[in-house]
């Protein structure tokens, strides 16, 4: 063979072994995954980037595959935001002059993924006076709205393009004479405990039912006997050997560390909305950043939990290389919600915000309930604010109230937070100054804003000249 | 008028809706049925339901017993949901089953921006209705790339709460409504092939 050939059959086989990995990567996964990624994805995605078949279900999918990817996950938490905005409502034909404009009936008009260079707050990929679009005319209805800038309707505090639960003008004007804080400040309590389905006995040191071995562990066997868990009837192997049943022995099928998936036997709902949050959203259901294929040469490969290194807030460093899971904030064993809500926090999270915490006036208010000098309730800690307990529907179509562990739920834009937290103790003028006063929230809310966000003035005068023009 | 394609008569996906599964057996049963005739009995359907509920729920329970109010913010005020809200939300359930026809109620007076005129065919359908009472308007129009049979029927003041409450609203740009008063319309299109 001449060196020219040799030389072109060396470039066709290198071609194709090269497209092979490539190919290989894209669609099995594995190591090569990580430099397939067509751009830096978005601060809501980027834990489970390398699960690709996340949003890209089919490889060939177009813009129906990528919808019904972004539904499976966000559809529940839009309806109950009471999506000002649903894609049903300009589906009517009437519409089509709109949506020719801004299709606003597909996620990814407004939300294309992997576009950092066009991306910003809230993920919106589009230039942020996209309201200017259909309601460029709304100077001539609402006076008080001409000549305003159309990149400040959602960056004002004053309306937001999917949640208005808290902005819409009746809600403004029947909150225009609440105080800056309630006389009765306290945040929805604890009103049911997990009970387990079936009512067991409480039980003591001489029940705990660990193998021998494992009963020598006398700080757990300690800290056991002092929980809930001890007290509704849940032994050792409740949670060790959840499938003690099936078994002889326990020691055969004991899990030393049992992870979320048994946690969710009695906690579901906690469990549940974890795998929905930042904190395990990687361990939600079928996420993997490999797939088992090709003959055997790539393996399943789940997402692994979150680490705190990998985030893109700011982590302390000690708490580098450790995995997220239940006990992470709540400690084996112990279970004491009351570490959860801050120091299980503060553990890891050291930006700002999060620092600032410390010495706050929600800190104090904190402190003094945990004193006793303060009722109960009365304590704003960090879960109060970011995992608040919600009334949820159960299959009997009743509230109970549990804590919601999808901490983003209410996150941002933080005018979610109005209903679900701050209206527990604050009224609403104080709330939206304070929420937009950008250096107040750094501060942790220390102090007060400086900012005023003008919605209840204006809804207020114009209910004012209605009323004076029906008069 | 223009003369009337007739429709195909593939069967329907299954609606549950009362209106649409009335619409449903004659589309299916009958060849050759006039996009005018599916109107018009789309129409009767959704305007009985109409006047029953504002007839027997809201005017009802609101202004004859007083037990309850209606409010756009029937959660938040623990209120009946509005005659436009019911119709509404009937319109965008019916569209999640069927693309085969799509309704709304608009109004030259509207509480609700959004329920303004934008095609030539509404303007032109409210005020002819508004003007020749009893009578409907129908029509042909292009919307994107497709064809539409688009219908207009009066809506009327079937009841004092109709009246009551629009001339009441601080967003109504018209008070003076009266019993049995045109207070807007109801358009029916049909997509239908050049
Ligand atoms: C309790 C108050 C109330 C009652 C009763 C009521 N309406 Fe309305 N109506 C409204 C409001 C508010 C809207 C706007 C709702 C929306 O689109 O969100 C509306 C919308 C409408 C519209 C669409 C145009 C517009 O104004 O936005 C028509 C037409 C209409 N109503 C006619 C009627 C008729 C006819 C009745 C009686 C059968 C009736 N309404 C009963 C409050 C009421």
């Amino acid at each position: 063979m001449s060196t020219t050939s040799t030389l072109w059959l060396l470039w066709a086989v290198s071609t194709a072994a090269g497209a092979a990995v490539l190919l290989a990567g894209m669609v099995c996964g594995g190591g090569v995954r990580a430099h397939l990624l067509i751009g830096k994805t978005t601060s809501g995605h980027h834990q489970i980037e390398l699960a690709c078949e996340a949003c890209h279900s089919k490889p060939f999918g177009g813009g129906g595959v990528l919808q019904a990817a972004c539904l499976r996950c966000h559809a529940e938490e839009l309806k109950q935001a009471k999506d000002t905005h649903p894609a049903k409502k300009f589906t009517d034909p009437r519409n089509a002059d709109r949506l020719a404009k801004l299709d606003a009936t597909q996620c990814v008009t407004c939300h294309r993924e992997h576009k950092p260079e066009i991306t910003h707050a809230m993920g919106v990929t589009l230039p942020t006076d996209y309201c200017a679009l259909c309601h460029s005319d709304i100077g001539t209805e609402r006076p008080s709205h001409a000549g305003l800038a159309f990149d400040t309707c959602a960056s004002a505090g004053c309306h937001n393009y999917h949640d208005n639960r808290a902005l819409y003008e009746d809600f403004l004007t029947k909150h225009t004479h609440d105080p800056d804080l309630k006389p009765k400040a306290i945040a929805k309590l604890r009103v049911a405990v997990n009970e387990p389905a079936e009512k067991r006995k409480p039980l003591g040191r001489a029940d705990a039912d660990a193998p021998p071995a494992k009963l020598g562990d006398a700080a757990a066997v300690e800290a056991w006997l002092a929980t809930e868990h001890a007290k509704a009837g849940v032994n050792c192997s409740g949670c060790h050997a959840p499938k003690k049943a099936e078994a002889a022995s326990p020691e055969p099928i004991w899990i030393e560390k049992p992870g979320p998936a048994v946690c969710a036997t009695c906690h579901a709902h906690e469990v549940k909305t974890f795998a929905q949050g930042k904190h395990g959203m990687r361990l939600a259901a079928n996420l993997a950043s490999s797939r088992a294929g090709l003959l055997g040469l790539f393996k399943e490969q789940p997402l692994a939990p979150m680490r705190p290194e990998l985030a893109r807030l700011p982590m302390s460093k000690a708490a580098h290389g450790h995995d997220l899971g239940c006990t992470s904030c709540h400690g084996a064993h112990k279970f004491d919600a009351v570490t959860a809500q801050v120091d299980g926090c503060l553990g890891c999270h050291a930006d700002e915000h999060s620092k600032a915490y410390l010495g706050s006036p929600h800190h104090k208010l904190w402190q003094a309930e945990r004193a006793g000098s303060g009722p109960q309730g009365s304590g704003v800690s960090c879960a109060t604010c970011h995992m608040p307990r919600q009334p949820i529907e159960d299959e009997n179509g009743l509230d109970r109230v549990l804590a919601n562990h999808n901490q983003n739920d209410n996150l941002r834009p933080s005018e979610k937070m109005i209903r679900s937290v701050c209206a527990d103790c604050h009224g609403l003028g104080f709330t939206l100054d304070s929420l937009a006063d950008a250096a107040l929230v750094r501060r942790s809310f220390s102090g007060r804003a400086t900012v005023r966000v003008q919605s209840i003035d204006w809804a207020l005068k114009r209910l004012q000249a209605q009323r004076r023009a029906t008069q | 008028m223009p003369s009337m394609p007739s429709l195909s008569s593939k069967p329907a996906k299954p609606l549950t809706l009362a209106c649409a599964a009335g619409a449903m057996v004659l589309l299916t049963g009958a060849k050759g049925l006039e996009p005018k005739d599916v109107a018009d009995m789309l129409h009767a359907v959704m305007s009985a339901d109409r006047t029953v509920y504002t007839k027997q729920v809201v005017n009802r329970l609101t202004l004859k017993e007083k037990v309850i109010t209606a409010s756009e913010h029937f959660e938040d005020n623990k209120a009946l949901p509005l005659p436009a809200q019911m119709f509404r939300f009937g319109a965008e359930l019916a569209a999640e089953q069927s693309k085969k026809f799509s309704y709304s109620l608009l109004s030259l007076w509207p509480v609700n921006k959004q329920n303004a005129p934008r095609t030539d065919a509404e303007k032109k359908g409210l005020e002819f209705v508004a003007a020749n009472k009893g009578q409907n308007f129908y029509t042909e129009e292009k919307l994107g790339n497709q064809r539409y049979f688009t219908a207009v029927y009066a809506d009327t003041a079937v009841a004092q709460a109709c009246v009551t409450c629009h001339n009441d609203h601080k967003d109504s740009p018209r008070r003076d409504f009266k019993m049995n008063d045109v207070l807007g319309g109801v358009v029916i299109r049909i997509p239908i092939t050049e």
